[in-house]
C-alpha cells in the first residue's frame, strides 16, 4: 500500500479500533438500511457496536434480531429484494445454520453484504479461526473476500457493496476476516469522511428486479431442466465479469482515497526478485511477512503473498506472479478432508491455476493455525525453508505438511 | 423506529357480488382440480389488493403455481425458502419500512404478505414465524393447511389428522396406523405465545362465504404481525373427487374437527361456534375420505372423542387445551 499522494481531507479522523468495530463503521459509511443480527463469536462485536451506533443515533437502520441465522440471512436477503441496502453475518456453525439461505442469496442475484468472523466448525467448540465457514461458499455464486488488517476490513465494506451492487454483477458480498486475530485485535483505524464514503459508494438501487407493486415481478418461479442451465450460466457469467470490474472499483476508490490497492486481488510483498513465495489468506500476513524480511536478511530471495480475492479467483494474475516462482508455499487455515493428497481448499485452486503453464512451480502445501493455533514467524520460516527444499527437488516426505501440531 | 403507515381502507365484503372483480392471482398457473389452496391464494390476493407484495414458500403453491416463464401473480411475487416464511416477510417489511423513512420511495401502506404451507409454517418454519410475530412490522402469514407435504407426493406433516394415510405412513398388516400424532394445534398455538400480535385467526377459503377475505382484510388493517390458518382440502392428498372440495371443508368445520375463530386483541370470536350450532358426527367428515378408508369404528371414535374432549373440556373450547377451571364461575 503506497503512502504517496495520500489524501488528507479524506479521512474524519484515526481511532484505536478492533476489526469487528471497524467493519461497523464501514456499515455506517455504507448507510445501510436493514441489520439482522444473531449471537455468535467472534463477529457478534460487529453486530454490538452496530446496534450502540444505532440507539445513539449515529446510524439509520432497521435492526432486527433473529430467531436463527437462517431467518437471519433470509430477512437480510428479503431486505435486499425490495431494494434496501442490507448487512448480515456469523461466523463458524453459525454460517453454516444458514447456509441454505446464502445459497438462494446468489442464485437470487441479490447484493447484500455479510461479514464472516472466521471460526472453526464444531464438534468440538472452538472459537478460533479456521477458513472452512467462508470457503463453503465457494462454488455458489458469492463474492468472497479476505481482509488482511481491520483497516482493509473497514474499506471493504464500501469496496464490497459497490462491487456487489454493480448492475453488471449483482451477487452477494461475503467479507471474510480472522476470528480474534482480526475480530478482537485493536489498530489505529483512520476512518473515512462520510462525504468522501458517499463519494465512493453510490445509493443502492436493485432496478427492474426490485419487488414494489410498482413493479409486479415474479423472482425464482420453479425452473427445472427446461431452463436451469441457461441460468446458472447467467450466474457464471457474472462471476466472469467480476474479474474485470473489480479493478475498475479499486481505481475509483484509490481516485476517492489515494493509492492504497496497487492490486486489488492480492498484494506482493518482496515478490519481484522472489523465487519462493508463500501465499496465504487473512491475518498471517503479518508473521508471513517478518518471516520473509528475516529471510531476505540472509540473502534468500523469498516473498509473500497475501491473497485477498478468493471469488472470482484471481486466475490470470495469480499465474503471473506464481509462474515466475521455482516454489510456491500454500498456508491452508483450512481443511479438505479426503481432498487430493489430503490438503486445503486453496491449493486446489492454486494448483490447477498453474497447471496450463509449461513451466511450473513446484506447490507444497501447509496445514496450519487450525482453530485458532497461532502460527508464529518460526512456523513461516520453515514453510519457506521447505518450500525452498521442495523447489531444489528435495521432496518432503509428503505433499501436505502440518505445522504446529503437537506430534 | 417504527413509522406510522397510512392504512388502506377495506371494506367489510357483505354479499359474493359486492367482492372486487379484480384478481390478482389469476391464470398461468396448474394446480388440481378442487384444489382449495389455490382458492386461499386467490381469495387473499383478491382481498389485499394491488398494493401488496407477496412471498411463497417452497410447497405445492410454489411449484404447482409458478412455473418459469409463467405466473398466475399479477401482484409482485418471490419464492422463498421453506422454513423462511417469517424471516421473508420481515426482512421485506423492514426493508419497505427503511427506504420509506430514509425518502426513497413514497410512503404508503404497502401490504406484506407470506404464504407457507403446513409443512413450512407448522413444522420447519416456527422458529421464523414466531419471530415475525414478535415484530413491530405490518405483515401477514397465511399458513395454508392442506395436512400435508403436497408437493412431494403426500407425506404427513404436524399439521395431519391424526389416522391419515400418507405415503410416510401407509397402512399394513402389522401397524393398521402409523400417524399417531395428534394435529399440532398451530394458530392458537401462536396466539398464545405472541401476546402483542393483535390478530390470528382460522378460516375456510369457502365455507362461511366470503369469511375468508374478510379476515384476511382485518388482518391487513389491523396491522402489526399477523397470522391466518386456512383449512384446505386437498383432492389428491385426502383422496376425494375433486367435484367435493368445499363441502368437505365444511363438513371438517361443522364436525368440530377444524375449528373456525378469530383471536383480536386477546378476544375470542367463534366464526362457528359448534357449542351452540351443534357437531354433526365427525365420521361424516372422515368417511368421505380416502386417506381414512383403513379406519375402524375404534379409531374413529378415539378421533370423536378428542374432538368432543376438545369442545367440552377446554377452559377456551376448541382452542386452548388448559383446564384450569377458569370458566367456572367463582
Amino acid at each position: 500500500m503506497a503512502t504517496v499522494a495520500e489524501r488528507t481531507n479524506v479521512w474524519e479522523k484515526e481511532v484505536l479500533l478492533n476489526g469487528c468495530q471497524a467493519v461497523s463503521q464501514g456499515a455506517k459509511l455504507a448507510n445501510v438500511d436493514v441489520i439482522a443480527a444473531y449471537p455468535i463469536r467472534p463477529y457478534t462485536e460487529v453486530m454490538d457496536a452496530l446496534s450502540k451506533l444505532i440507539a445513539d443515533g449515529e446510524l439509520d437502520s432497521e435492526y432486527i434480531v433473529a430467531d436463527s441465522e437462517h431467518s437471519q440471512f433470509e430477512i437480510v436477503k428479503h431486505a435486499s429484494s425490495v431494494g434496501a441496502r442490507a448487512f448480515g453475518g456469523s461466523s463458524g456453525t453459525g454460517w453454516m445454520y444458514g447456509f441454505e439461505a446464502l445459497v438462494v442469496t446468489a442464485t437470487d442475484r441479490l447484493p447484500p453484504l455479510f461479514v464472516v468472523g472466521n471460526r472453526a466448525l464444531d464438534d468440538p467448540g472452538a472459537f478460533g479461526v479456521e477458513h472452512n465457514d467462508a470457503l463453503s461458499l465457494r462454488d455458489m455464486g458469492w463474492l468472497l473476500a479476505w481482509a488482511s488488517t481491520a483497516q482493509e476490513a473497514l474499506e471493504h465494506v464500501l469496496i464490497g457493496y459497490r462491487i456487489a451492487e454493480d448492475h453488471r454483477i449483482l451477487m452477494p458480498m461475503a467479507l471474510a476476516m480472522d476470528g480474534a486475530f482480526l475480530t478482537h485485535s485493536q489498530h489505529m483505524i483512520k476512518v473515512p469522511t462520510q462525504e468522501a464514503a458517499d463519494r465512493f459508494l453510490p445509493k443502492f438501487d436493485l432496478g427492474k428486479r426490485v419487488m414494489h407493486p410498482d413493479n409486479p415481478v415474479s423472482i425464482a418461479p420453479q425452473v427445472n431442466e427446461d431452463w436451469v442451465m441457461e441460468l446458472r450460466r447467467q450466474n457464471w457469467e457474472a462471476a466472469k465479469r467480476a474479474r474485470t470490474i473489480i479493478p475498475e472499483v479499486y481505481k475509483s476508490f484509490n481516485d476517492v482515497f489515494g493509492p492504497r490497492y496497487a492490486n486489488p486481488f492480492f498484494d506482493e510483498f518482496m515478490c519481484e526478485d522472489a523465487e519462493v513465495v508463500l501465499v496465504g489468506l487473512g491475518a498471517v500476513k503479518m508473521p508471513a511477512q517478518t518471516a520473509v524480511r528475516r529471510m531476505r536478511e540472509q540473502g534468500k530471495k523469498v516473498g509473500y503473498v497475501n491473497l485477498r480475492w478468493f471469488r472470482p479467483f484471481p486466475t490470470e494474475q495469480l499465474r503471473a506472479t506464481l509462474g515466475r516462482m521455482k516454489g510456491v508455499g500454500v498456508i491452508d487455515r483450512n481443511f479438505a478432508h479426503g481432498s487430493p493428497d489430503n490438503g486445503g481448499i486453496v491449493v486446489q485452486d492454486i494448483r490447477s491455476a498453474l497447471y496450463p503453464l509449461t513451466k511450473r512451480p513446484v506447490v507444497t502445501d501447509f496445514i496450519g493455525g487450525l482453530g485458532g493455533r497461532d502460527m508464529s514467524i518460526a512456523d513461516c520460516i520453515r514453510m519457506l525453508e521447505i518450500t525452498t527444499d521442495a523447489a531444489a527437488g528435495r521432496q518432503p516426505d509428503e505433499l501436505v505438511t502440518w505445522i504446529g501440531l503437537r506430534e | 423506529m417504527a413509522t406510522l403507515l397510512p392504512v388502506i381502507d377495506y371494506e367489510k365484503i357483505k354479499k359474493v357480488h359486492d367482492a372486487p372483480l379484480e384478481e390478482f392471482y389469476t391464470s398461468g398457473h396448474r394446480t388440481c382440480q378442487g384444489c382449495e389452496s389455490a382458492m386461499v391464494m386467490r381469495d387473499f390476493a383478491k382481498a389485499s389488493g394491488p398494493r401488496t407484495v407477496v412471498t411463497g414458500a417452497t410447497g405445492c403453491m410454489y411449484v404447482a403455481n409458478t412455473s418459469y416463464l409463467t405466473t398466475p401473480w399479477i401482484v409482485p411475487w418471490m419464492h422463498t425458502q421453506l422454513g423462511a416464511g417469517g424471516a421473508s416477510a420481515v426482512g421485506m417489511a423492514a426493508g419497505l419500512r427503511a427506504l420509506m423513512r430514509k425518502g426513497r420511495i413514497k410512503n404508503e401502506k404497502i401490504n406484506v404478505i407470506n404464504f407457507s404451507g403446513d409443512l413450512g409454517a407448522a413444522d420447519m418454519g416456527v422458529s421464523g414465524i414466531s419471530g415475525a410475530l414478535q415484530s413491530d412490522y405490518d405483515l401477514l402469514i397465511i399458513m395454508y393447511d392442506n395436512e400435508s407435504a403436497a408437493n412431494t407426493d403426500i407425506q404427513v406433516t404436524g399439521s395431519t389428522t391424526y389416522g391419515a394415510q400418507t405415503t410416510f405412513t401407509p397402512p399394513g398388516s402389522k401397524h393398521r396406523i402409523m400417524h399417531k400424532r395428534w394435529k399440532k394445534n398451530i394458530a392458537a398455538m401462536l396466539a398464545v405465545g405472541h401476546p402483542t400480535c393483535r390478530y390470528v385467526a382460522t378460516a375456510s377459503a369457502t365455507f362461511p362465504a366470503l369469511d375468508f377475505m374478510n379476515k384476511t382484510r382485518k388482518a391487513l388493517s389491523i396491522g402489526g404481525p399477523t397470522f391466518i390458518h386456512t383449512f384446505d382440502p386437498c383432492p389428491k392428498g385426502w383422496d376425494f373427487h375433486p367435484r367435493y372440495a368445499h363441502e368437505l371443508g365444511e363438513l371438517g368445520i361443522k364436525s368440530g374437527i377444524f375449528p373456525l375463530y378469530e383471536i383480536i386483541d386477546g378476544q375470542v370470536v367463534y366464526t362457528y361456534d359448534a357449542r351452540q350450532k351443534g357437531r354433526i358426527p365427525v365420521r361424516e367428515y372422515l368417511e368421505k375420505q380416502g386417506r381414512f378408508a383403513h379406519l375402524i369404528d375404534e379409531d374413529v371414535d378415539y378421533i370423536q372423542g378428542m374432538v368432543d374432549t376438545m369442545w367440552n373440556e377446554w377452559d377456551v373450547p376448541g382452542i386452548a387445551p388448559f383446564k384450569a377451571g377458569l370458566s367456572v364461575a367463582g
